[in-house]
C-alpha cells in the first residue's frame, strides 16, 4: 500500500490501455500475427506499405471491439471511421497508422475495479480500433538499426479511461480487471510480457476539490508493477515541482524501471502534429443493430455479475476475487457445481488442494490433470458422507497420479467409509476398553479428552470409519 | 498493310482475330514496332517486348484452341502507375525509377485475363500529379497532332499511344481529368467511371477518394469494350462497388434521342472558354436537338469553387499517401547521416517539383489549427458540388459541356505558372469531386498557328450511367461522321 500523498496532494490518473486483439491476421491484411516468428516473415505488400496497396478491413477485428463495449457497457456507433494519423518512422511504413480519431467505434463505458472488497466504478472516456506499428531494434549492431515488420498491422484497441482514478492501488486495480476482462471474453490474451497488453498513464496531481492542473503522459508501461510505481513516482516529483514555487510542463515521459525515475522523451513543443484525416481508403464503419445483438449472444457471463453470484453461495470475498479472477477459474467451478458438487467444498478443493498442486509444478488450470467432472466426483463422496475429507485427500492424491473417478479410486483402494454400526460400536467399545484412565477423566468432568477416543477409532479404522457415526456411538457409550 | 491494320478499331481487330486473318503475334510484332517507332513521342516509359509476345503467342494458342478471351490477342498500352507484376512501375517518378513490384493490379489483371497483350508501360505526368505530362520524371510527352504541343495529362503517354496507333486502347487512371482532358487534346474517347467502378486495387495512389481508373481508346464502342473488362467489384478495394457490370458494349445502341433531356450548365460556358471550343460543343448539342433531345441550360452555382477545394483535398490525400515514399524499404534511397538526413535526401531527390509542391499544400491543409479553414472547408464544398450535380440530374439526363477549356497548349507555355495549369481542369474537376462518371468525344478540330488540332465534348451523368455515357458517344459519333486522327509514319 503505498503511502497517501503529502501536504493534501491527490493523485489525478487516466489510463490508456493498449490490447492486441486475438485474430489470427490483422486489422487490413491477411498477414497473420503469430508471436514469436522470425523477423519480416509475417508482412504482406499491405504490411510495407507497398504502392497501391489497400487495407481491407477485418470484421473479426471489429467484433470484438463490438464485445469489449458491450462488456463495458458502452455505446457502440452506429458509424465509426477509421482516421490517418500521419507521421514518419521506419517501423510505420505507410507514413501514417490507421486508427480512429472523433469518431470511434466505442464511447461511454464503464469498468469496475475491487479494492480488498471495495468496489468503485471506473468510467471509460472511448475505445478505438487501430493498427500496431512495426518494431524497431537498436542494440544488434553499431550503427545500425533493424525493423522487423511481423507487428505492423496487428489490430489493437486502445481503451481510454476517464480521469476518475485516484491512487496507484487503483490503478494496478483497473489493470487487473481490464486483463481480466480481455481474457474473460476471449478478445486478447492479456500478456504483459509479451506485451499484447500495455498502458500509458496520464498522471497530475491537485489538491483536493481544485480543477484539474497539468498532466504529464508516462509512455509504454508493460507491467501493473510498473503502472503502480511510475504513478507513484511521478506524482512525487509533480509535487516537489509545485512545493518548490514551479509549474509542470505537460510533456510525454518514459518511465525508467531500473532507476525508479520517469524521463522526459517530448515536451509538448516537440508533439508531433499527426494531420489526422478520413482514411479514404476505408469506408466508414456501419454496424447495424442486428450485428451488436448477434455478439452480445456470444458474450459470457462478466466477471462482476458472476462475483454477485457467486456471493449467495457463501463463499468468500477472497475466493471470489479468485474465482473471478480467470474465466478458465470459474469455468471449471461452475463446471463442479453444474455435476452436483456443494459450493464452499468445492471452492476448498479447487483452491487449497488443486491450485496448490498446479502452482508447485507450474501447470495451467486448462492443462490440469483433473478434469472437474473428476474433482466434482471426490466431492460429492464427502458431502455424502461415504468418504471423510482425510481419505479425500487420499483419493485425490491417487486422482492426480494416477487418474480415475473418485467412486472407483475408493473401491480400488479399499478405502470407503466403515458405515457398519456393528462393526464400529465393538471398534469403539474396543477403544474405550485400552483406554480405561481417559474414560476415567472425561468421566469425572474432562469432556476434551473425548477427541483421543474419536482418534483412537479412527486410528484403528485407517480413518475409514464415518467420523460422525463414531462420535454418536461413543457418546451413546460414554453415557 | 501495317498502316492499315494498324488504324483498325479494336473492335474490328479482335473480329480479325477470331476469323484467324490476323494472327495475335503478327499483331504484337507490327504494334510494338510501331510503339518503337514512335519514339520521339515519349509515349512509352518502356515497352514490354518479351511480354507482349509471350501473350500474342498465348492468344494464338487460345484461339486455336477455341478458348479465347473478349481481347485476345488485343495489344494495349498501360498507364505506369497500374503495378505490373515482375515488370518496372515507376508513376513517372525518379522516386519509382527502380520499384518492380511483386503483384499486379486489378485491372491490369483483368485485362490480361482477357487475352490483352501488354505492349508497354506509358508515361504519365509523375504520380498523375499534372495536366500536360510535363512533369513526368523521364520528360514530357508529345502530342501526335503536333510534337511540339502537350498531349494533356496526367495519362499523356496513354494518349498520345492511342492517338499514335501505337496501341488499341490504353488504361488511364483520373483524379481531376486526368483521362479526359488528355482525351480531349489528342482526339480520343477517353472514360472515366463512376468513382467505385473500377478497383484500385495496385494502382499507384494519387488522391484516394478520387482515383478512379478508366481507358483511352479511338471510339465509344472500343472504350465500352475496355471499360466493362475493367470495372467491378474487388474484395481487395473497400471502396469498390458491389454491383454487377452490365454489357455496355452489347447495349451501345439502345438509345432513344427523343425526348432526351441534356443540360448545358451555364458555368462551364464562361469567358475563359476558346470560343472556338464553345461553338463546337453548342453545334454538336444542337445535333442532337435535331434528333429530338431537347436542351436545358442548367446552374450549377459551386462550380468555380471546385478548382480550389480540389487543390486541397487532392494534395492533403496525396501528402498522406505519398508519406510511404522514404527510401526505407524500396525505390530511390540517397543516404545521408542518420535517419532524418536519409529521409531528406530520398525524398529530394525522389520528387519532381509539382509533387512536392502538392506535398507541401497538402501538409499544410491538414496541419492543426488550419485543418478547418482549410480542409474542412473543401469538404464542405465538394458536399455542395455533388448536391448541386444530384439536383440537376432531377432535370437532365446529361450534361453536355466542354472538356477543357482550351486547344492543346504548347510544351512550356504554361510550366512557370501552376496555377493557369491547374484551371486548365476546372471543366473535369467537378465530376471527379462528386464522383461522377465523364467521357470525353472527339466533336471537331480547330486551327491554331497552322495546325489542326482536336476538341473533346465532356459528356457527364449521374451515379453508375456509364451505359448512358457510351451510348450517348456511340450516338453523337454516328451523328458526327468519320473522325481520323492524321497517321503519321516518323514524327
Amino acid at each position: 500500500m503505498t503511502a497517501p500523498l503529502p501536504k493534501g496532494y491527490e493523485y489525478v490518473i487516466g489510463l490508456e490501455v493498449h490490447a492486441q486483439i486475438t485474430t489470427s491476421s490483422k486489422l487490413f491484411s491477411g498477414s497473420a500475427t503469430t508471436f514469436g516468428a522470425e523477423p519480416n516473415t509475417q508482412a504482406s505488400p499491405i504490411d510495407l506499405g507497398m504502392p497501391g496497396m489497400l487495407p481491407v478491413l477485418n470484421s473479426g477485428a471489429v467484433d470484438a471491439g463490438i464485445k469489449l463495449g458491450l462488456a463495458i457497457d458502452a455505446t457502440i456507433a452506429e458509424r465509426s471511421v477509421f482516421a490517418r494519423k500521419n507521421y514518419y518512422y521506419p517501423d510505420l511504413p505507410k507514413g501514417y497508422q490507421i486508427s480512429q480519431y472523433d469518431q470511434p467505434i466505442v464511447q461511454h463505458g464503464k469498468l469496475e475495479i475491487d479494492l480488498n472488497g471495495t468496489r468503485k466504478s471506473i468510467a471509460i472516456t472511448r475505445m478505438h480500433l487501430e493498427e500496431d506499428a512495426g518494431k524497431s531494434v537498436h542494440d544488434l549492431g553499431v550503427n545500425v538499426s533493424h525493423v522487423d515488420l511481423n507487428r505492423a498491422g496487428v489490430p489493437l484497441m486502445e481503451i481510454v479511461s476517464e480521469p476518475d482514478i485516484r491512487s496507484p492501488e487503483e490503478a494496478g486495480a483497473y489493470m487487473k480487471a481490464m486483463r481480466t476482462l480481455v481474457r474473460w471474453i476471449g478478445v486478447c490474451d492479456g500478456d504483459m510480457e509479451k506485451g499484447n497488453l500495455r498502458c500509458d498513464a496520464n498522471i497530475s496531481v491537485r489538491k483536493s476539490g481544485e480543477p484539474y492542473r497539468t498532466r504529464c503522459e508516462i509512455k509504454n508501461l508493460n507491467s501493473i508493477r510498473h503502472v503502480m510505481a511510475a504513478i507513484e513516482h511521478e506524482a512525487h516529483r509533480q509535487i516537489e515541482i509545485y512545493e518548490q514555487g514551479g509549474t509542470v510542463a505537460q510533456e510525454t515521459r518514459l518511465w525508467d524501471p531500473e532507476k525508479n525515475e520517469t524521463r522526459t522523451l517530448r515536451s509538448k513543443e516537440d508533439a508531433h502534429d499527426y494531420r489526422y484525416f478520413p482514411d479514404p481508403d476505408l469506408l466508414p464503419l456501419v454496424i447495424e443493430p442486428a450485428r451488436i445483438e448477434a455478439v452480445r449472444a456470444t458474450l459470457p457471463t462478466l466477471p462482476h455479475v458472476l462475483a454477485a453470484e457467486l456471493g449467495t453461495l457463501g463463499l468468500s470475498a477472497d475466493d471470489i476475487a479468485l474465482l473471478t479472477s480467470d474465466k478458465g477459474y470459474s469455468d471449471y467451478f461452475t463446471a463442479m457445481l453444474n455435476a452436483g458438487a456443494d459450493a464452499k467444498l468445492s471452492c476448498n478443493w479447487l483452491v487449497s488442494e488443486l491450485f496448490a498442486v498446479l502452482n508447485k509444478t507450474e501447470t495451467p488450470l486448462e492443462n490440469s490433470p483433473i478434469s472437474a467432472t473428476q474433482l466434482a466426483g471426490l466431492v460429492k463422496l464427502i458431502q455424502a458422507g461415504e468418504i471423510s475429507g482425510k481419505i479425500g485427500k487420499q483419493v485425490f492424491a491417487e486422482m492426480l497420479a494416477n487418474g480415475g473417478e473418485a467412486q472407483t479410486l475408493v473401491a480400488k483402494l479399499g478405502l470407503a467409509q466403515i458405515s457398519d454400526e456393528g462393526a464400529l460400536r465393538k471398534a469403539c467399545e474396543a477403544a474405550l476398553a485400552a483406554n480405561p484412565d481417559a474414560v476415567a477423566k472425561f468421566k469425572s468432568g474432562n469432556e476434551r479428552i473425548f477427541g483421543s477416543f474419536v482418534g483412537f477409532v479412527m486410528k484403528e479404522t485407517k480413518g475409514q470409519a464415518n467420523p460422525g457415526l463414531v462420535d454418536k456411538l461413543l457418546k451413546e457409550l460414554l453415557k | 498493310m501495317t498502316q492499315s491494320l494498324l488504324t483498325l478499331s479494336a473492335t474490328e481487330t479482335l473480329a480479325k482475330l477470331r476469323k484467324k486473318e490476323l494472327s495475335a503475334t503478327e499483331l504484337a510484332r507490327t504494334t510494338l514496332a510501331r510503339a518503337a517507332a514512335i519514339a520521339p513521342l515519349n509515349a512509352y516509359l518502356h515497352i514490354t517486348e518479351t511480354k507482349a509476345l509471350e501473350q500474342a503467342a498465348a492468344a494464338d494458342a487460345a484461339y486455336a484452341a477455341g478458348t479465347a478471351g473478349p481481347l485476345a490477342g488485343l495489344p494495349l498500352g498501360v498507364k505506369d502507375l497500374f503495378c505490373t507484376a515482375g515488370i518496372k512501375t515507376t508513376a513517372a517518378s525518379k522516386m519509382l525509377e527502380p520499384f518492380v513490384p511483386a503483384y499486379e493490379s486489378t485491372v491490369t489483371a483483368k485485362l490480361w485475363a482477357a487475352g490483352a497483350v501488354n505492349v508497354g508501360k506509358l508515361n504519365m505526368d509523375e504520380f498523375a500529379m499534372g495536366g500536360s505530362g510535363e512533369n513526368s520524371a523521364f520528360g514530357p510527352a508529345r502530342n501526335p497532332w503536333d510534337v511540339n504541343r502537350v498531349p494533356g495529362g496526367s495519362s499523356s503517354g496513354s494518349a498520345a499511344a492511342v492517338a499514335a496507333y501505337a496501341c488499341f486502347g490504353a488504361t488511364g487512371s483520373d483524379t481531376g481529368g486526368s483521362i479526359r482532358q488528355p482525351a480531349s487534346f489528342t482526339g480520343t474517347v477517353g472514360i472515366k467511371p463512376t468513382y467505385g467502378r473500377c478497383s484500385r486495387f495496385g494502382m499507384v495512389a494519387f488522391a484516394s477518394s478520387l482515383d478512379q481508373a478508366g481507358v483511352f481508346a479511338r471510339n465509344t464502342a472500343d472504350a465500352a469494350l475496355l471499360l466493362q473488362t475493367i470495372a467491378g467489384h474487388d474484395a481487395n478495394d473497400s471502396t469498390s462497388a458491389p454491383l454487377a457490370v452490365p454489357d455496355w458494349v452489347g447495349e451501345l445502341k439502345q438509345v432513344n434521342l427523343k425526348g432526351l433531356k441534356i443540360g448545358l450548365p451555364r458555368e462551364y460556358f464562361i469567358e475563359a472558354l476558346n470560343p472556338v471550343i464553345k461553338a463546337a460543343i453548342h453545334a454538336a448539342a444542337q445535333r442532337f436537338e435535331a434528333q429530338g433531345a431537347e436542351l436545358v441550360e442548367v446552374s450549377l452555382p459551386s462550380t468555380p469553387y471546385a478548382v480550389a477545394a480540389y487543390y486541397i483535398v487532392a494534395p492533403a490525400e496525396a501528402a498522406s499517401n505519398l508519406a510511404r515514399y522514404d527510401g526505407m524499404r524500396y525505390g530511390l534511397r540517397v543516404e545521408g547521416s542518420g535517419l532524418i538526413e536519409t529521409y531528406i535526401n530520398s525524398r529530394t531527390a525522389g520528387f519532381g517539383d509539382e509533387v512536392k509542391r502538392r506535398i507541401m499544400v497538402g501538409n499544410y491543409a491538414l496541419s492543426s489549427g488550419y485543418y478547418d479553414a482549410y480542409y474542412t472547408k473543401a469538404m464542405q464544398v465538394r458536399t455542395l458540388i455533388a448536391n448541386e450535380f444530384d439536383a440537376v440530374f432531377k432535370q437532365v439526363d446529361v450534361l453536355f459541356c466542354p472538356t477543357a477549356p482550351s486547344l492543346p497548349f504548347k510544351i512550356g507555355a504554361k510550366a512557370k505558372d501552376p496555377v493557369s495549369l491547374y484551371l486548365e481542369d476546372a471543366f473535369t474537376i467537378p465530376a471527379s469531386m462528386a464522383g461522377l462518371p465523364g467521357l470525353s468525344v472527339p466533336c471537331g478540330t480547330a486551327a491554331e498557328d497552322g495546325v489542326t488540332l482536336p476538341i473533346g465534348l465532356q459528356m457527364i451523368g449521374p451515379r453508375w450511367s456509364e451505359g448512358r455515357l457510351l451510348q450517348l458517344a456511340h450516338a453523337w459519333e454516328q451523328l458526327r461522321g468519320p473522325f481520323q486522327i492524321p497517321f503519321i509514319q516518323n514524327y
